[in-house]
């Protein structure tokens, strides 16, 4: 292929993994920043979106209702953690990392025994391939993409223009001072947890079209969602998305240059190394 | 807002209930069919002969696990309604290895020393073979896997390691090579998991190839954790004529579908292996792009490609149905290509502990076991071997039988080649008879 | 405070070790292997104990120094023929130079920063283990038996498969990181790790350089992870990319943090019940798992500074 093929093929694949990795990470950031805890389980709330969305697809064959009933689930889910098990420790930091790794076992464990171990997909909602001189591509892909960005722009709305966001940014700014102030932060610890696990039940169910569902693929959205975050800077919404474009994109580029396995060491040690020198992440106004 | 709020002790029981159901396995489709560890297939009320079954419950390998699990278990019943292993009735003893090789050793010791099995079989995935095979080793009991990798025929393993139940991946690539290159190109660009199994087609395939005037032109081994597929395709040269891909985990539909949109209709000739789409339904969405490619298989998922009474007895007595699903649950589809070695390694077992007339655990026993084992030239066709016939290679404790190609013929797969026994088979390497006991 | 309970404090450990001495002898020989790699993984907990527990970094990258320390001993052993005790060294010595490059990089960061760059550091170190698959033989591995040639300690000759050496070799290793760690945490040393754990900056401001007690803290920590990698490859013949991956990253954390981080004991406490919980649940169900995940749930629920550290808070303050 002609290198502005390639060239191409890795501006797009960079910018189409950035949207998905961005509303990814976006649920995650939101914990990070307004709860200052380490959601470990985060990556089985895409996991349970993804399978839930595939059961309600399979058995309504309607992918619209699943978009929006999954995400609902998971969010009920996540406020039952958060109301049975992260509220009783106070959100301790270290209880709260070992707590939701027995969470992430228990997920898992639960959708294996009930969902099975197998690998499913869903029909995307439409079906276009988008041909481009060198190559075709997804057009769902782009729509998820699309759809992503949209959904990135309505939650910086939320958390920048309404009462609620206010709060939020309250408490992310300091919890006692909000506290002082009349903010419920208890209540708004469990919103901004569910509003996280719904954020990423989303992701979740918008990506079973292209990436099947299966009961082990939450770990590595975990990882990258955590990588995004971070070097985003902590708490950083914008941080994250601008992270989650840098990250896709070099992912993108190098892949194209290298071997699979060698594009993949050299792209996350670019990223390392770029959070070595900003330690305190790209947008973050502290150091974590 | 309700009136009646729910206490945090109420909550906290119905989580337990809900946690409880899974463990005890009472959710739509339990884990095991009956959640626990020890299954009895027959009253037996004398001195059963109890096999050490390794297998992957839970890991990356669960899909396998599951139906390695199902053939086991219907293997041994056939087994104990037809008179058990001489005389004695079979009891399967099952240990989860996780998938991981680190578990795998020590399922291995806590089969041996705590369940004081007669002997052990059933693993697939290649690291925990490798990583299992040494305890077996020393713990000197016989270890069977139905792993279809080149590492017990490698020599790598030890005297104590079989694979009698299924042919390897060099053997398959020993008789299908040909085919490929005659029918569908010479310049081929292969796609492979950047681990084990991928290393076997890589190694073996390569020399293969270059000896029929083929050319390998590009090698895309694709690392475990990647979930997208469309990036690295801009690495296939232009003039590829065969694409070569045998992918395995639960990123393959996904690969299958972005290397169809990639390419659409002008797309070089495709020839994967059904490991890739093992527990996959034909007919998922996105996989209409492969019609008309062709696929290895060792023994045909679709009823009638392979058509015996000894593969219709296997079929019905493994409850899947003519198109390779569970026959209650369409979905619920099978890992029919590889499956079958676990049934036939049981038969194997069975045939071996008669022969040799092993009683107990012990030196002297195992001994007549392995030495017996070793002398077998091969295993007919019956309802033991559906498959087919087998040629067993007692140096490197290695079984070869034929092979399958078929090609995807309206959301079905059709049998169009099968190769004979000896097409598979290539020189030795390794001597493990000479290995002490 | 301290000095009060020496006595009882080496009391208390030298009957540990001393239990596990005996144990040997009477436990069936499952649980004599098992005991063994319980042994050399705790070993490795206590390792990263010394990071998390005493000088407050968490990482999530320790796979990369096990793993390091399995292949430098491993690879070695395999390729090149060398003997047992030179491999254990040059193990240690692997891991030792990675986690000064490493550390050199990594502690340039801090707190969730820190987390992220070893774990990024560590998936780096897995892949190159599948990408140079050609010497590592990536994720299959390759196995030691027949490359572990017998030991001379004098007149004597020593089988390394030998169970009663195995066992010996593990309680060795971890007698001596549990020994380096008692002795750590009770020395100026350790007391100004302890200082950067609760202040790193009014620690600096008392004119310690903190970079480089960090940095030697990683180091030590990275060294004895690489010497338990190296004897679990040598007890257990096998050395494979899985060690590297990400799962042995996390398993030091929750070991440490279930037995009790920043406590003497915790890790072994950790290791022991956790590995236990899987061998016992396993029996029952085969969503064993869950079972783990429950009680890592109701143990934080219950004791959030886990078993140790709980019963230091509650009866014995005086414990390390």
């Amino acid at each position: 292929m002609t290198l502005e093929g390639r060239l191409v093929l890795a501006l797009l694949e960079g910018a189409v993994t950035g949207c998905i990795l961005a509303l990814t990470a976006l649920g995650l950031s939101m914990v990070f920043g307004v709860m200052r805890i380490v959601n470990v389980a985060h990556g089985e709330f895409f996991m349970l979106g993804a399978v839930s969305a595939w059961y309600i697809t399979s058995t309504t064959s309607s992918f619209g209702l699943a978009l929006v009933a999954a995400p609902i689930f998971v969010a009920g889910v996540a406020a039952l953690v958060n109301w049975v098990i992260l509220r009783p420790i106070r959100y301790e930091p270290q209880a709260t990392i070992v707590a939701t790794i027995g969470l992430l076992y228990i997920l898992q464990q639960l959708v294996l025994s009930i969902y099975g171990p197998y690998a499913r997909t869903v029909s995307p909602p439409f079906y276009i391939r988008i041909d481009f001189p060198w190559f075709g591509y997804s057009g769902y892909k782009l729509a998820v993409a699309g759809l992503a960005a949209a959904l990135l722009w309505a939650t910086w709305r939320v958390v920048s223009a309404t009462t609620l966001g206010l709060y939020m940014r309250a408490t992310q700014q300091d919890q006692e001072i909000a506290q002082a102030f009349g903010v419920p932060v208890h209540r708004i610890f469990g919103v901004a947890f569910s509003l996280g696990a719904a954020l990423a039940g989303l992701a979740g169910a918008l990506i079973i079209p292209t990436q099947p569902a299966h009961y082990l693929m939450g770990l590595d959205a975990l990882l990258a969602s955590f990588t995004v975050v971070i070097v985003g800077g902590l708490g950083s919404l914008g941080g994250t998305v601008a992270a989650a474009f840098l990250i896709g994109l070099s992912d993108g580029i190098v892949s194209v240059f290298f071997s699979p396995t060698l594009a993949r060491i050299v792209s996350t040690a670019l990223v390392a190394l770029v959070l070595v020198v900003k330690s305190g992440g790209l947008f973050g106004a502290e150091s974590a | 807002m309700s009136t009646k709020r729910i206490s945090r002790r109420e909550a906290l029981r119905a989580a337990g209930i809900v946690v409880g159901a899974g463990i005890a396995g009472v959710g739509p489709r339990p884990l095991v069919p009956s959640g626990l560890r020890q299954v009895v297939y027959a009253a037996s009320p004398e001195n059963p002969l109890r096999i050490g079954f390794q297998v992957h419950r839970t890991g990356i390998g669960a899909v396998y696990g599951r139906w390695w699990e199902r053939t086991a278990a219907a293997a041994a019943t056939y087994i104990n309604e037809k008179g058990g292993m001489a005389g004695r009735p079979v009891r399967l003893v099952s240990e989860d290895d996780g998938t991981d090789p680190a578990r795998g050793a020590i399922a291995v010791e806590k089969l041996t020393s705590e369940d004081k099995v007669d002997l052990i079989f059933g693993t697939l995935f290649s690291n925990v073979v490798i990583g299992s095979a040494p305890r077996a080793g020393e713990l000197k009991i016989p270890y069977l896997v139905v792993s279809e990798g080149y590492h017990v025929a490698s020599g790598k393993l030890n005297r104590y390691c079989f694979q009698p139940g299924i042919t390897d991946v060099r053997a398959q690539l020993t008789a299908i090579s040909s085919w490929i290159v005659n029918n569908l190109g010479k310049k081929i660009t292969m796609i492979y998991p950047d681990y084990a199994f991928g290393y076997d087609h890589r190694d073996f395939w390569g020399k293969g190839a270059a000896r029929l005037g083929a050319t390998v032109q590009a090698l895309i081994p694709i690392p475990p954790t990647e979930t997208s597929f469309t990036k690295y395709f801009s690495r296939i040269p232009a003039d590829t004529e065969v694409l070569y891909h045998v992918m395995v985990g639960p990123g393959v539909p996904t690969f299958v579908k972005e290397l169809g949109e990639y390419f659409g209709s002008k797309r070089p000739h495709l020839f994967g292996f059904i490991d890739s789409l093992e527990g996959v339904d034909l007919a998922s969405p996105g996989l209409e792009f492969l019609e008309g490619s062709h696929f290895w298989e060792a023994f045909p998922r679709y009823a009638g490609g392979y058509n015996t009474s000894f593969e219709r007895t296997y079929r019905e007595r493994l409850g899947v149905s003519a198109s390779g699903a569970s026959a209650r649950d369409p979905k619920d589809v099978s890992t029919y290509s590889h499956m079958f070695g676990v049934w036939e390694t049981l038969f194997v077992i069975k045939q071996t502990v008669e022969q040799s007339g092993y009683k107990r655990p012990g030196p002297k026993d195992y001994k007549a076991f392995i030495e017996t084992l070793e002398r077998f030239q091969g295993f007919s066709e019956g309802v033991g071997h559906p498959q087919g016939p087998k040629k067993f290679v007692g140096r490197i404790h290695q079984a070869f039988g034929q092979q399958f190609i078929s090609r995807v013929d309206t959301k079905r797969l059709t049998v169009v080649h099968k190769t004979k026994v000896e097409d598979s088979l290539y020189p030795p390497e390794a001597d493990y008879t000479k290995q002490p006991l | 405070m301290r000095g009060d309970h020496r006595s009882a404090i080496v009391a208390i450990h030298a009957a540990l070790i001393a239990a596990l001495v005996c144990l040997q002898v009477v436990v069936p020989p499952f649980h004599h292997m098992l005991l063994a790699r319980i042994m050399v993984l705790a070993a490795y907990a206590i390792g990263y104990n010394l990071l998390l527990g005493y000088t407050g970094l968490m990482s999530l990258g320790h796979a990369m120094f096990f793993a390091a320390g399995m292949y430098g001993a491993g690879l070695p052993l395999f390729y090149l023929g060398v003997g047992a005790p030179e491999a254990l060294l040059l193990g240690i010595a692997a891991s030792l130079v990675l986690a000064v490059v490493i550390g050199a990089l990594t502690l340039r960061t801090s707190g969730a920063s820190f987390l992220i760059v070893t774990l990024m550091f560590a998936q780096v170190f897995y892949l190159s283990t599948l990408y140079f698959n050609r010497i590592t033989l990536g994720d299959q591995g390759f196995v030691l038996a027949g490359h572990l040639p017998p030991i001379s300690l004098g007149a004597l000759r020593v089988t390394l498969s030998e169970p009663v050496v195995r066992y010996n070799l593990a309680l060795a290793t971890f007698a001596v990181c549990l020994g380096i760690s008692l002795w750590l945490v009770g020395s100026p040393i350790g007391r100004v790790l302890v200082a950067i754990r609760e202040n790193e900056d009014r620690t600096r401001m008392l004119g310690y350089n903190t970079f480089a007690y960090k940095l030697l803290a990683l180091t030590i920590s990275a060294a004895i992870a690489g010497f338990s990698g190296s004897v679990y490859a040598v007890i257990t013949s096998y050395v494979g990319a899985s060690f590297a991956a990400i799962l042995y990253s996390i398993y030091p954390l929750v070991w440490t943090l279930l037995g009790g981080s920043g406590t003497a004991l915790g890790p072994f406490v950790g290791t022991a019940v956790m590995t236990y919980t899987i061998e016992t649940a396993s029996r029952f169900t085969s969503s064993y798992l869950i079972v783990v995940g429950v009680i890592l749930v109701a143990l934080v629920m219950r004791f959030p500074s886990g078993i140790v550290g709980a019963l230091r808070q509650r009866w014995v303050p005086w414990l390390p």
